[in-house]
């Protein structure tokens, strides 16, 4: 057994040092650890400091609640007497707020729990096969709106671009009421009834509307069943009329007319409405550019290629000169 | 071509102008009182369920009736078959709370009484037990989204009992058309939600002690024979 050896940096006996005759004892850059922590000699060698590991980058935490619950824009008894303050305050926290919770339970850690509320509607919609969270994540989107849609003082008339196209497209704001009531009435079962503004697309891939006008676009009502809103046929929503009996059954029993016409008459925010149609059709025309943009770049290319093709011919240039006989 | 069917018009006007006589519906009396089923369900959920939808469905269905008639009387089948969606649902709604109010009985005259006789056995060979029935029909009705009833189903044809869901006011029959009713459980909102708010499960869970299984039994019986 070899005696123990000096360290020759720090000066430290090392046990496990050995001693090779021709060679300076000297530690092994793997057995510094003692002399980080134990040298402080001047001459000491510069020690490289063990460089911290990278923390791996684990994903933090799931996100328990990745939808929060949107408070009301007006307090429960801002409804009053149209709608019951009960209606709303149940409405709101056990089936608005139970289906963000189903929606937050289901999508948690998954990777839908980053996308926006709208994509996850049009996702989970599925073309007509919906997924599991479909009707949470379809009723947090459609509960929202309508609550914007109301308003403490509403009713009265629309202004604007919005009365002239219902006027355009109904006749007047009673025809539109009458067309709604319709809509509520043979919405057999639960649903939604809706003012959406169309552009008039046929849903197909290559549906672009070689010259898009404003006459094509119309505003149309529309009932859903269930859950599905007309964000999954392409339109634009305006207004929202929840006919779930959950929504007027404890102001108006089984009356639901009586409920829509309450609610077109002294509930509905014109304003908001409004708003809404002006967004829309900035996205709608925003939309057709962006498509009538494409549509003529591919134009270019495909003229291109044509171009090309024509080029792969032989020019009579690239003939040959025949050589001239030397005599 | 056109002569036949002009002809084949003539040997069918005939048939078609005959007097017909159109039934209406009307709206069954409850045999007991609207009461007499609280706690399990509220006197008013049953005036309201009774006087309010069930009347509104008979009267619709009589007035689709009615419009069906002329239709069919002028030959206008596109009239046919826009009334079909309102036939459905309001004839529908009339067939199955029909069935409804004979599935409930006070507790008072026999209401709750778990079934004996040919129904528990099918029961306990179909399902394992009444217990594992009760919680299978639970979860299919608090599961079924939107408005719509559950069913207890005999399959005459594969001599079997079902449990069903069917939504709005779909009859059974339009789950198979060999099925018969045997019980029904109306999930859609205004069956509970004066008293139970959303908490439909609670519902279900309470219903049992209003059921009235010798009404089942019954038809059991008479249609498996």
């Amino acid at each position: 057994m070899q005696p123990a050896t000096a360290c020759a940096s720090s000066g430290l006996t090392i046990p496990w040092l050995r001693r090779c005759s021709s060679l300076r004892v000297k530690c092994s850059t793997s057995q510094r650890a003692h002399c980080a922590s134990t040298s402080t000699a001047d001459t000491a060698e510069p020690i490289e400091p063990i460089e911290p590991i990278d923390p791996i980058e684990t994903d933090p935490e799931p996100d328990p609640e990745p939808f929060k619950l949107k408070p009301l824009p007006y307090p429960f008894n801002a409804l009053e007497p149209h709608m019951s303050k009960e209606t709303v305050e149940y409405h709101w926290e056990r089936h608005h707020r139970g289906h963000v919770d189903s929606l937050n339970a289901i999508i948690q850690g998954t990777e839908f729990a980053e996308m926006e509320l709208e994509n996850m509607v049009l996702t989970s919609y599925n073309e007509g096969n919906p997924l599991p969270f479909f009707v949470h994540a379809s009723q947090v989107w459609n509960h929202d709106f309508f609550w914007e849609t109301m308003k403490p003082g509403g009713g009265g008339n629309p202004s604007n671009v919005l009365k002239y196209l219902i006027e355009r497209d109904f006749g007047s704001l009673d025809e539109l009421a009458k067309e709604i009531q319709n809509a509520a009435l043979t919405q057999f079962g639960s649903g939604w009834v809706w003012l959406a503004y169309k552009a008039h697309r046929l849903g197909v891939g290559n549906d672009i509307n070689p010259r898009p006008s404003k006459k094509d676009k119309r505003l149309v009502v529309v009932k859903t069943p269930n859950a599905v809103s007309p964000l999954v046929w392409d339109y634009y929503p305006l207004l929202a009329i929840d006919v779930w009996e959950h929504a007027y059954y404890m102001d108006y029993e089984n009356r639901r007319g009586d409920y829509v016409s309450v609610f077109l008459d002294k509930l509905i925010s014109w304003d908001v409405v409004s708003d809404r149609l002006k967004n829309a059709m900035f996205r709608a025309s925003k939309r057709e550019k962006m498509e009538k943009r494409e549509m003529l770049l591919d134009k270019m290319k495909e003229a291109k290629l044509r171009v090309k093709a024509v080029d792969l011919r032989p020019t009579p240039k690239a003939r040959p000169k025949m050589k001239r006989r030397q005599y | 071509m056109a002569l036949r069917s002009v002809v084949s018009r003539k040997t069918l006007a005939p048939a078609l102008r005959h007097y017909r006589s159109l039934t209406t519906f009307t709206l069954p009396d409850l045999p007991y009182d609207y009461g007499a089923l609280e706690p399990a369900i509220s006197g008013e959920i049953m005036r309201l369920h009774h006087q309010k939808h069930h009347q509104t469905y008979v009267t619709n269905y009589n007035k689709a009736l009615e419009q069906l008639d002329a239709a069919v009387s002028k030959g206008d089948a596109k009239g046919v078959v826009q009334l079909q969606s309102a036939l459905k649902f309001n004839g529908g709604g009339h067939v199955n709370h029909s069935i409804f109010w004979q599935n409930l009985k006070p507790v008072s005259e026999g209401g709750g009484e778990p079934p004996h006789g040919a129904l528990g056995w099918a029961i306990d060979k179909d399902f394992g037990s009444l217990e594992a029935l009760v919680k299978k029909i639970n979860s299919e009705g608090a599961a079924l989204q939107g408005s719509g009833w559950v069913w207890l189903a005999l399959d005459k044809e594969q001599k079997i009992l079902k449990v069903e869901t069917t939504p709005n006011q779909d009859p059974l029959v339009t789950k198979g058309v060999s099925l018969v009713p045997l019980l029904g459980v109306d999930v859609w909102e205004h069956a509970y939600y004066l008293q139970y708010k959303n908490v439909r499960p609670d519902y279900l869970a309470n219903i049992w002690n209003v059921i009235n299984w010798k009404y089942a039994s019954e038809v059991y019986e008479k249609e498996s024979a």
